[in-house]
């Protein structure tokens, strides 16, 4: 790939998505888009580029999706799942004992495995949410992982992957080689397109915010600026459950570390009146995205 | 070192099991039938137990129950790892006291996952 392709691409990626290639990712692109450029009879990267050039909305979106990454299995890294039953919900369950009612947001909801996991684990509290109504959001960047989401099919591997046996058996049905997660769990999750560098105020506000494994791909500006607005969607007492990789320290004091819980940080009360106007805490400043 | 007795009447599963679990730093017994595997756990009780089902003289499923009613038979982990993919099956090898159930093909993230979820062995992201 020749380095104007590369930059182009980087440019583009980062403005439209916010990914945030370092300078020696060309085998990453490569990998990504090779496969698209042969799919849409393009013969190397530099056609595809090209093919950018010419501005065609949809082909943008094909680009960013196949660059997004996808990867991830039930109840990935056990442990912010050990968080959720063990420290999240016992205290949800007591704050929120009047009003009944909860709501979770999956911030790159993939295709499904954590969003589907959480509602499993809701189901798994059986007697102690009667009553209450419990509301999973997943979002994602891509239109085509949460198609595959909401159909909620997997494969034989996926299953495998982070999912115990017991919770296959009694959460998932056999279609042919695949297996579909139930109805009732998959009725669990709304499913909405999202890209976290656009407003996402009109999401309302969470008791508990998953967001793992996206925000290493952003610069830090970025990082700084989505945890503004994810303190503003999130209630005072609320949860954010980042990834192993991620963290607030040094770049935010909307959120604070939960004391011995990696991974779980908590709105900061002591910021809350700043989080009104945080600065940098507006819109990103990115080219308008025609068709995502 | 904990040991793990993989039950398998084919010598190729057998080796590529051996292969991941040493990696996973057990030590490997190898059986190639219920009955051998039973033997075994006669001499010594391992820690975990990679089971087929299907196999000639003693099936994954009749091994099982005779496990769990020798004496200490009650502590090995004891994954099924078989071709036998349908609800039925792994509904019937939990009832008889399996702890997992992988489906062959697997491989290692799956072995490793699995062993995590019985607690064999640590989550890297553990703290």
């Amino acid at each position: 790939m020749n380095p104007p392709d590369y930059e182009y691409l980087r440019r583009l990626l980062k403005d439209q998505s916010g990914l945030d290639l370092s300078v020696d990712k060309q085998y990453l692109i490569e990998s990504r888009l090779l496969p698209l450029a042969r799919k849409s009879g393009l013969s190397d990267i530099s056609a595809l580029v090209q093919k950018l050039k010419t501005g065609a909305p949809s082909f943008v979106t094909q680009v960013i999706e196949a660059m997004t990454t996808n990867e991830t299995f039930f109840f990935r890294d056990k442990i912010p799942f050990d968080h959720f039953r063990e420290s999240i919900m016992p205290e949800l369950l007591r704050a929120r004992a009047a009003r009944k009612s909860i709501r979770i947001w999956c911030a790159a909801g993939s295709t499904g495995q954590e969003p589907y996991s959480i509602a499993m684990c809701l189901r798994e509290m059986g007697a102690a949410l009667a009553g209450w109504r419990t509301e999973i959001v997943a979002t994602d960047l891509s239109q085509e992982v949460l198609e595959k989401s909401k159909a909620g099919i997997y494969s034989q591997f996926e299953v495998q992957r982070g999912l115990p046996i017991q919770m296959l058996v009694k959460n998932f049905k056999q279609v042919g080689e695949l297996w579909q997660i139930n109805a009732d769990v998959r009725a669990m999750v709304q499913h909405r397109q999202l890209n976290l560098l656009h407003d996402f105020s009109q999401l309302g506000v969470f008791d508990v915010i998953f967001c793992r494994n996206v925000l290493i791909y952003f610069d830090q500006d970025t990082k700084t600026n989505i945890f503004g607005r994810l303190a503003k969607a999130i209630e005072p007492d609320g949860f954010l459950v980042l990834g192993a990789a991620e963290t607030v320290v040094g770049l935010t004091d909307v959120f604070k570390p939960f004391p011995e819980r990696r991974g779980l940080y908590r709105p900061d009360a002591r910021s809350a009146s700043a989080r009104t106007s945080v600065p940098g805490a507006g819109m990103p400043k990115i080219a308008a995205m025609a068709g995502l | 070192m904990r040991t793990c007795l993989v039950v398998d009447d084919s010598a190729v599963v057998r080796k590529i099991a051996r292969r991941i679990l040493e990696e996973m730093d057990f030590q490997i017994v190898e059986a190639e039938d219920g009955e051998q595997a039973l033997q075994a756990c006669k001499n010594a009780i391992p820690e975990a137990i990679l089971l087929d089902w299907n196999m000639p003289n003693m099936d994954g499923y009749e091994f099982l129950g005779n496990l769990r009613r020798l004496p200490g038979g009650d502590t090995p982990k004891v994954v099924f790892c078989t071709t036998e993919n349908d609800i039925d099956h792994i509904s019937r090898a939990l009832a008889a006291g399996a702890n997992e159930y992988i489906m062959k093909p697997f491989d290692k993230e799956i072995i490793s996952a699995k062993f995590q979820e019985v607690g064999l062995v640590t989550s890297p992201e553990a703290v």
